[in-house]
Order: structure tokens, then sequence, then C-alpha cells
């Protein structure tokens, strides 16, 4: 099976335009991203893809080990640029696939020319001298209710959270892909996103960032933003007026337009 | 309801106008009460989550007053960590890109610290120009129905354990299983090869064959009382010169492999020694001397008793036999003229017992149609008689002999082997017959028979 298949790789835009990867968080997929495409895919050749566990992606080649690390995840990029050839990309990382973006960069400097990490976290527990926005207990209290299959993450749950009987044009493409996850690969997912630490690894960034953060996020509270602004050597930060964790859904055109002005000093 | 609702019956009752006063009151239940009293929670919020309106059934269950929370609080801060995180990363994407979700199991955090499991729809209200304007929501008490999953949960995570644990049951039995098959493989494997050993080792104890002698007919019979087929019974025929022939038969102590070693060792002491000197006393002397140096000497004392005999046909069909015997019952002859004697050999002794043995001896002839009969004890001490509690003993033996006779080698053993298989249990021990006759008519060469049993 193709890479391309296996991480359901979509590609739009200009063949010889830039390459944008976008890559979606814990939680959903690459649906994510389809407000802000239009805008992108007008210059740029714009590639999404699911992770192995997520969306489209060949569940098959899910793997527990794997996934327990975000190294497994950066593979997953890695291998996706190297089959479409992508060189020196911009990748988009939203969430928990900003520090995916990180490693991948540091893994295939010669496939990643850029990042741009919207509402980014390298770590999620507060610490001495750094607030993350959660207590040990809080991730604990959040991990616990996954493992007992809490929340709307019960297997249960998963069809009434995708139906949509009244909007039946959405389509089961979108339904059954869409923040659908098996609840096993959820908490794996969940659990390898809220303790990985990567504040070590934001000095390594060599390419020019974008940092974008949100004006209210309570998962990247501004602090954090902040935060990996100014780890990351060659970076700037642009604080979205847009409120919760996801501004490419709450506030598509400011996220587009901001991401749009950083491609344009690429050049 | 509605039927009585209509009002206007005119059979009117006092009943009637206590039923219009309650539903006049329903229907003058304003909007904003049901919304405010409503039986579940509701509330209103903006684009960005800021709550715009809360229904006092909401703010009842929270422990929350209105105006700590109107335009102050968003909808994910009534939520617990794990609901908040739910909420961002799934809740909020799905209505963002559906315009409504139902059913979604969330937790609640209350005022006093508590929580209070939920089920919450959202649909998203559109502008005119399909710009999205505000989220309504209802929020469901599942207290109960969070308990039941949980209850399901539990019966499941029971059901798998019990799965597991049959499963590995199950693994553990066919294990065990696997291992008695291997067992029991590897034990008639054993036992094959040990019937092989013993098959081999058996060979050794009395001869495949018995050789052909002319002027002569010979049978035998043999049984082995013991499982493993190893006799403490022996006997031999074998050439001594151009005209003479040895053989012998005996009986050693006990049974099974410690009776069959010392079988062996006798029968091929007593072929040694009869090539060396065929006097059948002198055969006999050396066997009681190898025995008692090999074991009564070192305080093990072994024996057996035998008879030794050489033959020598004589060239008008008379036979001439002497014998020589060691503590062993006497032969006996089936005479042609249908008698049958005994041939006693007193003095004789048990062999391998004493440094120096006496042996008896004696000497006979047979006549054409006679038959000398040597035997061992199994077939004297049989056990017969309803209870099985009389020996068959000597006297019953010449009887039986003198109710046979005359009879050729063949016959006198064929006449034996049944009686002694009408004998069934009684017949426990070890049991060898040795049986050399002149045949009747025109003297002539017959095959050897032999019959082990």
């Amino acid at each position: 099976m193709s890479i391309s298949r296996r991480n359901n790789v979509t590609v739009s835009g200009p063949a010889d335009g830039p390459a944008v990867v976008l890559a979606h968080g814990f939680g959903c997929d690459q649906n994510m991203w389809r407000l802000i495409v239009p805008a992108l895919a007008e210059r740029y050749r714009v590639v999404l893809f699911d992770y192995v566990g997520s969306g489209g992606s060949d569940l098959s080649a899910w793997d527990p080990e794997r996934y327990a690390s975000l190294d497994g995840y950066a593979r997953d990029v890695v291998e996706v640029c190297e089959e479409l050839d992508l060189e020196r990309a911009v990748f988009v990382g939203h969430s928990v696939s900003a520090m995916v973006g990180v490693l991948a960069a540091r893994t295939a400097p010669e496939r990643i020319g850029a990042l741009v990490m919207v509402a980014p976290s390298p770590r999620y527990i507060d610490d001495y001298g750094y607030q993350g926005g959660f207590s040990a207990e809080d991730i604990e209290e959040l991990l616990e209710s996954l493992e007992a299959n809490y929340l709307g993450w019960s297997s249960a749950m998963a069809p009434v959270i995708m139906g949509n009987p009244e909007r039946p044009e959405l389509g089961q493409e979108l339904t059954n892909s869409f923040c659908a996850t098996d609840p096993d690969i959820a908490r794996v997912f969940a659990r390898t996103t809220f303790l990985s630490d990567n504040r070590e690894d934001l000095s390594s960034v060599s390419v020019p960032t974008l940092v974008l953060d949100c004006t209210e996020d309570m998962i990247a509270p501004r602090a954090v933003g902040a935060y990996v602004q100014a780890a990351v050597p060659a970076s700037r930060l642009v604080t979205l007026n847009a409120t919760g964790h996801c501004p490419q859904l709450s506030a598509p055109e400011a996220t587009a337009e901001a991401i749009l002005d950083f491609l344009r000093t690429l050049r | 309801m509605g039927r009585r609702g209509q009002g206007a019956d005119p059979s009117g009752t006092g009943d009637d106008a206590g039923v219009d006063a309650t539903f006049t009151a329903l229907l003058e239940d304003s909007a904003e009460e049901l919304y405010e009293s409503a039986p579940c929670g509701y509330l209103s919020t903006l684009m960005d989550g800021t709550i715009a309106r809360i229904n006092a059934t909401l703010l009842d269950w929270l422990g929350l007053d209105r105006a700590g929370v109107v335009g102050r609080r968003h909808f994910a801060d009534l939520l617990t960590i794990g609901g908040k995180l739910y909420h961002e990363t799934h809740f909020a994407p799905l209505l963002r890109m559906q315009g409504e979700l139902r059913g979604v199991a969330l937790e609640m955090r209350t005022a006093a610290g508590g929580k209070l499991p939920v089920l919450v729809s959202s649909v998203v209200k559109y502008g005119t120009e399909g710009e999205p304007l505000l989220i309504r929501t209802t929020v469901f008490d599942a207290s109960d129905r969070r308990s039941y999953e949980e209850e399901l949960l539990r019966r499941r995570r029971d059901a798998e354990q019990a799965r597991a644990e049959a499963e590995r049951a199950r693994a553990e039995a066919e294990e065990a299983r696997r291992q008695a098959e291997d067992a029991q493989r590897q034990a008639e494997a054993d036992r094959a090869r040990l019937a092989d050993a013993l098959a081999v080792l058996q060979q050794s104890l009395v001869p495949a064959s018995l050789p052909e002698v002319p002027g002569l007919e010979t049978a035998v019979y043999y049984h082995t009382a013991s499982a493993d087929r190893l006799g403490g019974d022996f006997y031999d025929l074998f050439p001594l010169d151009g005209t003479r022939w040895a053989f012998f038969l005996g009986d050693v102590c006990g049974k099974g492999p410690q009776a069959a070693s010392l079988t062996s060792l006798t029968r091929y002491t007593l072929r040694a020694a009869a090539l060396h000197d065929p006097e059948p006393t002198a055969a006999l002397t050396t066997l009681n001397a190898v025995l008692h140096e090999r074991y009564a000497a070192g305080g093990d004392p072994r024996y057996c008793t035998a008879i030794f005999g050489v033959v020598e046909p004589g060239a008008d069909g008379r036979t001439t036999v002497r014998l020589a015997s060691g503590g062993h019952p006497p032969a006996l002859v089936l005479r042609a003229d249908g008698r049958a004697d005994y041939l006693p050999t007193p003095g004789g002794l048990l062999i391998g017992i004493l440094p120096t043995a006496p042996i008896g001896t004696v000497e006979t002839t047979l006549a054409p149609g006679e038959t000398l009969l040597l035997y061992t004890d199994g077939l004297t001490e049989a056990r017969t008689g309803p209870g099985c509690d009389q020996l068959f003993g000597e006297d019953a033996l010449l009887a039986f002999g003198a109710g046979q006779a005359p009879a050729s080698p063949q016959e006198t053993v064929s006449a034996l082997t049944k009686l002694l298989r009408g004998f069934g249990d009684g017949l426990d021990d070890d049991t060898a017959l040795l049986a050399l006759g002149v045949p009747a008519a025109r003297p002539h060469t017959r095959p050897a028979t032999n019959s082990p049993s």
C-alpha cells in the first residue's frame, strides 16, 4: 500500500505551486482544514493527510508502539513528504502536530523549509517556571476518563456524534471520518499528546516559523504561545482574534490570512 | 386531555369546571416560564462560547447564579477538565462543521465541586446570509443513564475477563491433553522398545526351534506366566556328536527378569559343560559349581532344578536314554503297551545350594511308540478343582499319561496343552514340556515341533 493511500493524502492547488502540508491534531482529521484550504489553494499546492489511526487512514497500519511517541507521527509526515517528493515544504501543524512538525523538520530538513504552528503547546502540564495550563492531576483525570471509555469517546456514542440526519448533504464521507476515532487508538493518541514534553526540542528549530495562538484557548493559553515564540529562534507570533483551540474553524479568514502573510515573506 | 380540554361539553359538571381551570393555567404557562423551568437545561451562547442565556433548571443543577454566568462564562467553563478537552478537540470542531450535535456525553462541574453527567445537544442558529449567529444547547441530566452505562461497561469487562479466563483454562486443558498424549506416545514407544528387547532376550532362554534328531520325534510347549514373557523355565536339545544328543529341562527359582538372567546362565552353562563332558551327572555337577560360585557364595543363593539327559538312538529302533536330575520332578514315560511310569531319580537335590550337589540318575530304553516326557512343576502344581484349591499333582499326571499312552510326543504335548488350557486361571506358573520318543510304526524322521505359547 502506498503512503498516500495509507495516510489518505489529498492534494489540491496548482501542481507547480510551493507545497504547503496541513497536519491535523488530536481529535479529528484533515477536514479540520477545509474552511481555509480554498484560500491557500489559489497559489499553493496544498497537501492534506490523516495520521495513521485517524480519519480515512488505513487503520490496519496502526501500531500502538510506533504511535505511542510523537516520533511515530513525525515519520508519517516525512514519509508523506518523501512519497510526494516535496522539497522545503511549509508544514502547518495544528495543536500537537506543531511539535510533530518540529521533529519532522529535524529528521528531514531538506523536506521542510518552514513551520506554521497553530495553537501549539510543547507541554500541557505545568512545571516549575512553566505554565502549560493543566496540572498533572487534570491530565490524569482526562486520561482516566479516556481509559474508562467515558465522555464522548465511548464507541457507543460515536455514531450519535457522527449522525447528522438533518444535513445529509454533508455525506457519509465527512460524518464517518471527521473526529470519529477508534476509542483504543484515541486513548494512545491522547496519552502521547498530553504527556509529551517537547520544550527542549524548540531551540533546535532552524527554519522560519510562525506561531499562531488565540485570544482565548483553554488548551493552549496565550502564555504557552509566547513561550513557544520565545524558544524558537527564527519565529514570530501572531495572536488571532479567535476563541477556542481551533481558529481554522472559528476564525478561518483570519487564520488563512495570517498563514498567507507568512508564506509571502518566505519568497 | 384533549377531549376534556374542549371545555364546551353541554352536560358540564362541577368536575369539568376544575379541569377547565387546570387547562387554562396550562395555556397561561408562558414560554418564558416553560424555558426557565423546563425539565432540562437550556443555554444559548455566542459563537465564541460566551453564555448569553441560561435557564433556571441548569443554574439550579449546577448551583450557579445567573449574574455570575451570563456574559462572563463560556460553555466550556461549565465542563470538567476532561469535558473541556473533549469539547475543544471534538465537540466544537464538529459543531462548526456540521451545525449541530446530538446526545453527546459530557460531564459538568457543579459549584459544590461535584460532577454532573449530562447529554448535550447543540444547534447553530444561522443568519439570513448563512452566517452563524449563536449556539442553542439543551442539557439532559444523564446521571441514571451514566450509571447504567457504567454498569454495562462493568458487565462487559466482567464478561471479557470471564471469557479470557475460560480461554486460558481451555488453553491449559489443551496443553495438559497434549502433554498426556505425548506421555502416552512415549509410554507406547517405550513399551514397544521394551517388548523388542524382551523378545530378543527370550530367544536366548529357549531355542527358537528344536533341531531334527534322526530316529526321534520331539515336541515342546512353553508358557510364561509373567507379563514380560521372561520365564524361569528352560529346555534345550542339541547334538553332542554324530550319534548322541543331549537335552535338558529345568526350572529356576523366581520369576521375571531376575529368573531370566539365571535361566540364561543355566542354559549356556549346561550346553558348554555337555560339550566338555557329555556325562549327564557331570553337566549338572558343573552347573551346580557355577551357580554356587556365582550366587550362594556371595550370600545370594539362587538355584534351579533340572533334568539333563543324553539320548542315543539304537540300530533296532530302541533308544537308550540316560537321565540325571537335581531336585526335579521325575520324568514320565508313556509306554507302547499303554502304561505310564515315572522314572524316579532318588537322591538328587536342588542345584546351586550346596558346594557339591548330590545328583540322581536313571536310565531307560524307549521302544518304538514310546515317549519320554519332561515337565516343570507348573504342570503338576497347577490348581484345579471348582475353587482352584487343589493341585493337579503327580498322581493325576500319571493317570493322565496312562490314559494317553501309547502316544507320540506331539500327541502327548497336544493333550497336555489342551489340559493346561482347561486349567485357565489355575495355571499361574511358568510351564515347560519337552517330549521325545521313538516313532511307533516305520521309524522315520518328523520335523521338530515347537509351540511356545
